[in-house]
């Protein structure tokens, strides 16, 4: 009897120590990843998946630098924040040939601003950020940014700005002219005030809120990322999405290894697995904004394909990424969204 | 009852006398782990040095507390002069927080006092009536009010259904919505303590008071309201000091257009300022009004019982 419990006990700690092998620690954006592609990666390659979730990149940041960094093997953080973890350390570099998929990626996306080369990171998703106008409250030409900073009377006071410092404020940078991360005193001051005297015009600043104020009613105008918009339009939002000639927001998610990654071959195999063509349509056709990768179009929704949220005009302005600015310029920023907020 | 009750108590205590370091033991060590070693952690790190983009570095700096005082233009370079940024922000809360809670008395002092007065069959039915609302998770019933309140909502269809208003109400995202969001997450802190202080209220004292000439309104504020003020103050705390660090109701009803404590300290942590040490250093100051205001409610007590 006491043998056979032994064996028992054996026999359980082999197959948590064979289970133990195959593991992948995933740290990820709530909802931006359809279950059914976990489960196929997780039978392929024989690998058990663990997926914690977070709903700003800051908040990913500051839970890598209080501790978490070790226990996870790839996040997917956006554009800047990419930058900012390599700078702070953060990142593991893949070397040449680890990805046999790299090829895949499409040419303007492999050599980023945020990460030359793509050593840490693959693209996952990218689209715009601008602003979508309800067009029965508002008739006029929407493809201008003075829509949320000098907004025509029909719209004021019914406005919803994303509750997010780097998109409002590159957003006014475009609207001014002002390059991203100036330190021309008397830029930073017109920014202030351009910001100062625009909120009088918006009704309530909110990010996850911005596709609901649109479809309810609440907001006749938001900033809004183009997927989302697109959501609301299919809801029933009377709405249009600009794309205003001062210059467009444009944002790319990114999956990057992870310093100190506990399974890094299998971080790496995952990694491939979102270069395949299918597999990341699969999250494109769950998510509604557009993949990096080549050869991916023909598998995604019609409606994806055609959306007038995803495929800009001809005549539509290159966007812009957010860009990371030291300490000094950021510290003006800060001071001037709390003078905002105060 | 009381007598009664209180000689058990003795008797039982003097039980487990023996033992009653180990029976205390939990709480001392829930108090260790959750409530001294956060606010000390959050004590030192108020007196270190920012890292950019989050984090701290260890060396010792007053710069979070000079931030909060202090006014040195937006460069930081001018000669400083008072803060009011900040002071306005935490005005700002104390003042939705002590509307929330004034709100909160007027509608939950009567609804306590009847439900003590029901029959004592009756009454568990009134106050389960009182929480089932709370049952539901506090996001979704903030969304809720939100759906009631907003510009095409019930609210104002119906209003101008009745004729009552021509134009619809402008509710949503002001701080009367934040007013009666926090009014409605807090309400059952408010009823619970005072219907526990009037169920125990002797009547006969009323009666008695009555029996002297004193007029309904005398006894209300001479018998009544002193011998249950306990639970009002309990229940005033209970939905002061939440309302006051409360950031879904300010968020998701004012349209999170300008910054309440709560806020100000998530964006601390959670924001691109990511200032640890003077989000640390603003809920340090939060947390030191808060106590001195019940150190003063407790020392009052005590003089009170001593005398």
């Amino acid at each position: 009897m006491k043998l056979w419990k032994l064996c028992a006990v054996a026999l359980l700690v082999a197959a948590g120590a064979a289970n133990a092998e195959g593991r992948l620690s995933v740290y990820h954006w709530f909802e931006y990843i359809p279950q059914e592609l976990l489960d196929k990666f997780a039978e392929e390659h024989d690998v058990e998946i663990t997926m914690d979730t977070y709903d700003s990149n800051e908040a990913m940041l500051a839970s890598l630098k209080a501790g978490a960094l070790g226990s996870y093997d790839v996040a997917v953080p956006g554009d800047y924040m990419v930058q900012i973890m390599a700078e702070s350390g953060l990142l593991d570099s893949i070397a040449e040939g680890e990805l046999a998929n790299l090829g895949n990626v499409e040419e303007q996306w492999m050599d980023v601003p945020f990460d030359p080369g793509r050593q840490h990171s693959i693209p996952y998703q990218w689209g715009s950020t601008s602003f979508s106008v309800n067009t029965d409250v508002y008739g006029g030409d929407i493809n201008t940014t003075s829509i949320i900073f000098d907004p025509p009377e029909e719209l004021r006071g019914k406005i919803n700005v994303l509750d997010s410092q780097g998109e409002v404020i590159l957003l006014a940078n475009l609207h001014l002219g002002i390059p991203q991360c100036s330190t021309d005193r008397d830029q930073l001051r017109q920014l202030d005030e351009l910001l100062q005297s625009a909120k009088q015009h918006w009704a309530s600043f909110g990010s996850d809120i911005a596709k609901d104020v649109l479809v309810s009613g609440d907001a006749a105008a938001g900033m809004i990322y183009n997927g989302f918009s697109a959501k609301a339009r299919m809801e029933g939002a009377p709405i249009k999405y600009a794309y205003p000639r001062e210059g467009i927001i444009v944002w790319m998610d990114n999956v990057v290894l992870l310093k100190d990654a506990p399974n890094r071959a299998n971080a790496l195999k995952f990694m491939d697995f979102l270069l395949e063509p299918e597999n990341i349509a699969a999250v494109t056709n769950f998510a509604r904004y557009s993949p990096g990768v080549m050869g991916v179009t023909d598998m995604l929704d019609e409606e994806l394909r055609t959306a007038p949220e995803s495929v800009p005009p001809a005549d539509a302005p290159a966007g812009t990424f957010i860009a990371v600015c030291d300490e000094e310029t950021q510290s003006v920023y800060d001071a001037i969204w709390t003078r905002l907020k105060k | 009852m009381a007598g009664i009750g209180g000689k058990s108590g003795e008797s039982a205590s003097s039980a487990f006398a023996p033992i009653r370091a180990w029976l205390i033991a939990p709480t001392w060590l829930m108090i260790g782990f959750f409530l001294v070693v956060p606010v000390g952690t959050m004590l030192v790190y108020s007196f270190l040095t920012k890292e950019f983009r989050g984090g701290v570095i260890w060396e010792f700096s007053l710069a979070a507390y000079d931030r909060f005082i202090f006014d040195r233009g937006l460069f930081g370079d001018e000669p400083p002069k008072l803060e009011l940024t900040y002071i306005t922000i935490f005005a700002r809360s104390i003042v939705q927080a002590a509307i929330a809670t004034a709100l909160c008395l007027i509608i939950g002092f009567p609804t306590a006092f009847y439900i003590a007065t029901r029959p004592v069959s009756t009454r568990a039915i009134w106050l389960f009536l009182v929480t089932v609302p709370y049952w539901v998770n506090l996001l979704v019933r903030t969304v809720s009010m939100k759906f009631l309140v907003r510009e095409s909502g019930p609210l104002n269809t119906f209003l101008q259904w009745t004729g009552v208003i021509s134009e619809p109400l402008q509710i949503i995202n002001t701080d009367f919505a934040v007013q009666l969001g926090l009014f409605y997450s807090y309400l059952p802190f408010m009823v619970l303590p005072i219907y526990a202080s009037v169920e125990r209220y002797d009547f006969a004292l009323s009666e008695a008071a009555a029996d002297l000439y004193a007029g309904k309104w005398t006894i209300l504020r001479k018998v009544l309201l002193p011998t249950v003020k306990p639970g009002i103050i309990a229940g005033c705390i209970l939905v002061f000091v939440p309302s006051l660090g409360a950031f879904l109701a300010p968020d998701l009803l004012g349209g999170a257009k300008n910054f309440m404590i709560g806020s100000l300290i998530e964006e601390q942590f959670k924001g691109n300022a990511g200032n640890w040490p003077f989000g640390a250093a603003a809920s340090m100051i939060l947390l030191s009004m808060v106590l001195i205001v019940l150190l003063f409610y407790a020392r009052r007590q005590s003089v009170r019982a001593g005398a």
